[in-house]
């Protein structure tokens, strides 16, 4: 989880620097967080062999960040809704819910094998300082 | 910061004091861990003081959620106290405020839980 924490904390200061205020900077690390736990567990599913990679950009308008997998890949039509009555009390599947709630837009592609998930957040101001690590 | 976890016995109410992250790994299974060791012990009435925790993610609320159930489970009660803004508006956006019993004072919920 040591990787997780790392992208949370990355993630928080690439938002600040991208001139996102402190709930927005919350909102993105978190969106991370849970985008990374997701790689790590339903991804990569514990697998120390495999890697996910967080990449940030920073838009003249935007800050995107990409978070791929070496998994099995995820199908994004078989995600249920947490809010459905029938799940409202389960243990576990707000990750995604979570990420869609705190981001501007979500992409979530099958990269066969692997996902990528995008995360947008508009930011309304002019930088370019790409950036781009890699966690086990 | 990590999670800690202190139990206190206020008029038959177990008073749970939580601190830090409650996070995938260590602070939900201190939460899990706590929840099981009370109800194990035959103590029922659980209130979560949550007014420290400073962060709590989708792993965190499926641990508050089971812990909810598994309280009820037992015939229980399990309560929550003190959230902060982050922790409200996370129980907000997931629906799950309006299941949890939420308190903002601490002599109020003790009272609440049933003799």
């Amino acid at each position: 989880m040591e990787s997780v924490n790392h992208a949370e904390q990355t993630a928080s200061e690439v938002a600040a620097r991208a001139g996102l205020g402190e709930d927005e900077q919350y909102q993105v690390a978190m969106a991370v967080r849970e985008a990374a736990v997701n790689a790590v567990l339903h991804g990569n599913a514990y697998d120390p062999g495999k890697r996910f990679v967080v990449a940030y950009e920073t838009r003249v308008d935007a800050l995107v960040i990409t978070i791929t997998d070496q998994g099995k890949g995820l199908d994004p039509e078989s995600i249920p809704d947490p809010l459905q009555p029938e799940n409202l009390m389960k243990g576990s599947g707000r990750g995604i819910f979570l990420i869609r709630a705190f981001m501007d837009e979500v992409k979530i592609r099958n990269t066969n094998p692997g996902t990528e998930i995008t995360l947008i957040k508009h930011t309304g101001r002019n930088a370019a300082n790409p950036k781009e690590e890699e966690a086990q | 910061m990590s999670m800690k976890a202190s139990n206190r016995q206020v008029n038959g109410v177990t008073v749970v004091d939580m601190s830090g992250r409650i996070t995938l790994g260590e602070g939900s299974v201190i939460l899990r861990d706590t929840i099981r060791d009370l109800v194990g012990k035959g103590q029922k009435k659980i209130l979560l003081n949550l007014g420290d925790v400073t962060y709590i993610d989708s792993s965190g609320i499926g641990e508050l959620v089971s812990a909810f159930t598994a309280v009820r489970r037992e015939g229980g009660e399990l309560k929550l106290l003190n959230l902060t803004k982050k922790v409200h508006d996370l129980l907000q956006i997931t629906k799950l405020y309006t299941v949890f019993d939420i308190k903002d004072d601490e002599t109020a919920a003790i009272k609440s839980f049933a003799k």
